[in-house]
């Protein structure tokens, strides 16, 4: 890194003081600038107080994974000032705010310090405390306008956009970018080694965060049933949902509501709402996360058994318990693929962006819906809240739900005696009625034993047909579910096996491994139950390596049970420590493995 | 619906009523539940009431969660779809299948355990959502498929089939219930089918969470001398407050004429609940009042029945969202999805 449009930079400021917007703003008019970018906001479980990260890379190439050191720090917190001034790489810059002296043991050799008076300039420009606290945030993305060469018109036309109708805080905000230009170009050396410059690489893509897109996918979908108990990071799923549904889903007569959004009193109901929307026909989903997927677990027994269509979107945190909730992780695997007591195994999807979130959310309703089970779509904290450039979503119109196999009224009307789960075409799924449809289509849903008409049985030969057959519902969801993903070289001599938001930094990391004479097949799994492709992956490469973001190799345990590949033939790269993935990581557990090999 | 086999041939003198529905179509699976089982009764009663209400079968969904009480809803109407969910969970998915489907008549039959304990968090917040919904606590203070522990609503003192007494207050799914602001509040005793019947009856046309608390007596553990759920003891001490009346809107309003005050709540569907007075002064529209005669009564040992609490006022979960008059379930998917022109459109804010 360290070129043109090519480097990482970084501001460290306290939460609660109105860095989010600011920071959203550079990374959207680098964005405008038509240059890839990726931003990652690294934030605590806190409201206000607590020191918080962002960091932006531009990557002329278009990688998106998170960089692995910064080329300038803007750092704005006493709390973390002493380790900020660690994470510069060597020559790097950090800006500083100097209307207060600097401890002296707090300079580093071999780094550029700069000094703006950031807090100075507020305090004598503005009135008010609160503007001088957040428009400080704005000075530091004017003085890193003239750093890197942003485009001012640009970033005055976000002004406009943004404060149209609100005049004080347009001239406020234009005269604080105004005091960081002026003050970065009259005291250092404009731009900086690094810098930006035009491109015209973004114009068929767009910044939007996992949950946003999920959301919308759930809208396109036609989600109708909405219930959801708060919990970081899936939040903003619903509530994007929402506004949505507000936008798209309100009658224009009426103004009444083609949505019904429930806020349950805790993860239990609102798994409980979800199944019972499922029952009755709807479209229903969840968000939420680890600790919410744990209270599910009896209800998506239940929904499994029952077979009741129902989606969970669980944005993944950092576990075990409470964790950390604003960190990263892919531990949910094996509470998800096996989730609830008893003989259960489910459909999971693993989106690696936002565009896959907004995609998968329909093929997640619809294999809910024609295989008659929970579905659960495991994002992540990093997808599901970071802002991500991704390619424009597109929908295509002529696409209509799978409601699988249910009877209507006319269908039922010639039904003697309806057995709600008779397998009669071998697939394994049954027919379902919804309520209310038809007197020949009533059922009763039991969690107890019951036999393929639905009658309570305590008899073991008629509970296994069951259970059998909702196995072999399974297998047939093995060839339906999105198959995985395959990025081969001539010449490959190692596999990488990954999922999810571990996507970017791996393909970064291929590209990367490539000059170090390593050249690597790559395969994304995409969804679980795998396909019979990911066993013929790993048997095809001598040395597989599986990368993933937990502690116990879930991903590699899963395949080892379920596909029969011994788990000692793939060796982990695991990173779980909650922050994003970067390539570096993947390249030095590749190289390093190798180098011991040939040792 | 009752322990014992009914001859398959009915018979020939059984009254069709409006949807042309005879008792027995209202009628489900043969009872596993205990000889004499209050249960069974109230199941009786809510076929009584469904019979008369002309309500067609296949437009109900009967809930239920885990216990004796939620087995109940196998037992009748077999023309409705039931749902048996997991153990003091059947709000939630009632709450959702409600949101999906506003149009069907949801009857939820519970218990002292489903409701009052492992689920009393469910209660309290299907009661704070208002879901449309009837809501029956088949209430024994006991539970009975795990053989006669006490149940939350046991009353201190009350004594298990072993002698032990119990210790821990109660929790009263009737002050709770006025408490978290429910609209329909009502207490009744499976023995009293005449009493039971109306209010169910009201209950089903409630704009919103019709709570029906029921003693029911536990034949097998809770209906020995020292208990306070049982046949005899309930007999004993009820004291019912307020008579109710119920009067379907499309009735000719026979009720004999008599002496008694009544005083008349107009349902939403315009049908009539009228009340004959039996405690003095007792104004069943009064949350405050209601909840001192319960309180009061249980204070001497006497159980409140009748219809305690009604108010029409209340909006419902769906009125309260502002959702579409129209289920849906049953909305197209045209008008579901916003299409690509929409969503391109769109895209631009996200430039």
């Amino acid at each position: 890194m360290s070129g043109i449009n090519d480097f990482a930079f970084k501001m460290a400021t306290v939460n609660g003081t109105g860095s989010a917007s600011a920071n959203s703003l550079l990374m959207q008019a680098i964005f405008r600038m038509g240059i890839p970018v990726t931003g990652k906001n690294l934030f605590p479980s806190n409201i206000q107080g607590l020191p918080t990260f962002y960091e932006i890379r531009a990557s002329k190439d278009g990688y998106t994974a998170r960089p692995e050191d910064v080329d300038l720090i803007v750092a704005l917190n006493q709390a973390t000032y002493a380790k900020d001034v660690a994470t510069v790489r060597p020559g790097g810059y950090l800006v500083y705010d100097s209307s207060w002296p600097m401890e002296p043991d707090l300079v580093r050799e071999g780094i550029n310090i700069m000094g703006i008076p950031f807090g100075r300039m507020c305090v004598e420009n503005f009135e008010t405390d609160r503007d001088r606290t957040l428009l400080r945030n704005i000075v530091y993305v004017g003085a890193l306008a003239a750093f890197l060469e942003i485009d001012m018109d640009i970033i005055s036309q976000m002004l406009v956009e943004k404060f149209s109708k609100k005049k004080r805080l347009f001239d406020a905000n234009n005269t604080a970018i105004k005091l960081g230009y002026d003050y970065a170009k009259a005291n250092f050396q404009c731009p900086l080694p690094f810098h930006l410059q035009t491109m015209d690489a973004t114009k068929d893509f767009i910044i939007i965060d996992g949950n946003t897109a999920a959301a919308l996918g759930a809208l396109f979908a036609g989600a109708t049933v909405g219930a959801w108990y708060p919990i970081t990071p899936s939040t903003s799923l619903m509530d994007a949902f929402t506004g949505f549904c507000q936008k798209y889903r309100t009658d224009a007569e009426t103004g009444l509501a083609k949505y019904c959004i429930i806020q349950a009193e805790d993860e239990l109901s609102a798994a409980g709402c979800v199944i019972g929307a499922g029952w009755a026909g709807a479209r229903a989903f969840t968000n939420t996360s680890g600790p919410g997927i744990s209270l599910m677990q009896e209800f998506i027994g239940l929904a499994y058994y029952t077979e009741i269509p129902a989606v969970f979107f669980d944005i993944q945190r950092t576990g075990p318990a409470t964790g950390m909730p604003t960190r990263t992780q892919q531990g949910d695997l094996f509470s998800l693929a096996y989730a609830s007591h008893g003989d259960t195994k489910h459909l999971v999807l693993f989106p690696c962006n936002p565009e896959e979130c907004f995609y998968m959310s329909p093929i997640a309703f619809d294999l809910a819906e024609r295989f008659q089970t929970p579905v659960f779509v495991a994002s992540d904290l990093d997808i599901g809240m970071n802002d991500w450039m991704c390619r424009r979503l597109a929908w295509d119109d002529s696409y209509r739900p799978d409601r699988g196999k249910v009877l209507n009224a006319e269908q039922l009307e010639g039904v003697k005696k309806f057995s709600r789960y008779l397998d009669v075409d071998g697939d394994g799924i049954a027919a379902r009625t919804l309520p209310g449809v038809h007197p020949n289509g009533a059922y009763f849903v039991r969690g107890s034993g019951h036999d393929k008409h639905g009658a309570y049985t305590e008899d073991s030969d008629l509970y296994q047909e069951v259970v059998d057959r909702i196995k072999r519902k399974f297998e047939t969801a093995r060839g339906a579910v999105p198959a995985p993903e395959f990025h081969r070289q001539a010449g490959a001599d190692v596999g990488i096996v990954s999922l999810g938001g571990c996507h970017a930094a791996v393909m970064e990391a291929i590209d990367r491994l490539r000059e170090l004479g390593i050249v690597a097949d790559y395969m994304r799994v995409r969804a679980f139950p795998f396909n019979d492709s990911v066993k013929a992956f790993i048997d095809s490469h001598s040395s597989v390596f599986v990368v993933e973001q937990n502690r116990d190799a879930q991903l590699r345990a899963l395949i080892a049970i379920e596909t029969g590949v011994p788990r000692d033939h793939m060796i982990s790269v695991l990173d779980y420590g909650g922050m994003p993935l970067t390539a570096t990581t993947v390249v030095n557990a590749v190289s390093h493995h190798k180098a011991q090999v040939h040792a | 619906m009752t322990s014992i086999a009914k001859p398959p041939v009915r018979h020939p003198g059984l009254h069709k009523n409006a949807s042309g529905f005879t008792v027995r179509d209202y009628e489900g699976a043969m009872s596993t539940l205990c000889a004499g089982c209050g249960h069974d009764s109230v199941t009786a009663a809510l076929v009584q009431s469904f019979w008369e209400l002309d309500l067609p079968p296949h437009r109900a969904a009967k809930m239920s969660g885990i216990g004796c009480s939620s087995k109940t809803t196998a037992y009748f109407m077999k023309q409705s779809h039931g749902f048996n969910s997991v153990h003091g969970r059947m709000p939630s998915v009632t709450s959702g299948a409600n949101a999906a489907n506003r149009d069907l008549t949801y009857i939820g039959i519970s218990g002292d355990g489903d409701s009052l304990s492992i689920g009393l968090g469910q209660l309290s917040h299907a009661i704070r959502r208002n879901v449309r919904m009837l809501y029956v606590i088949d209430n024994n203070g006991v539970y009975g498929l795990t053989k006669g522990q006490f149940s939350a609503s046991a009353d201190i003192g009350s004594t298990s089939k072993k002698g032990e007494a119990n210790v821990q207050p109660p929790i009263d799914p009737v002050l709770l219930a006025l408490t978290l602001g429910c609209t329909f509040v009502a207490r009744s005793f499976s023995g009293d089918k005449a009493q039971l019947v109306p209010i169910i009856k009201a209950g089903l046309s409630h704009n919103g969470l019709a709570l029906i608390d029921v003693i029911s007596p536990c034949v097998t553990f809770n209906d020995h001398e020292g208990s306070t759920k049982s046949y005899k003891f309930t007999r004993e001490h009820e004291v019912e407050i307020a008579h109710a009346d119920f009067v379907p809107l499309r009735r000719e309003i026979t009720a004999p004429a008599t002496d008694e005050a009544v005083s008349v709540v107009t349902m939403h569907d315009g049908s009539t609940v009228r009340f004959r007075k039996t405690a003095e002064d007792y104004d069943p529209t009064n949350r405050e009042q209601a909840y001192a005669h319960v309180r009061a009564c249980q204070m001497r040992h006497e159980v409140a029945t009748g219809l305690l609490f009604v108010s029409e006022e209340g909006k419902d979960m769906h009125a309260v969202a502002r959702t579409v008059k129209t289920p849906l379930v049953d909305l197209p998917f045209a008008e579901l999805c916003p299409g690509n022109d929409a969503l391109q459109k769109l895209m631009e804010k996200y430039r």
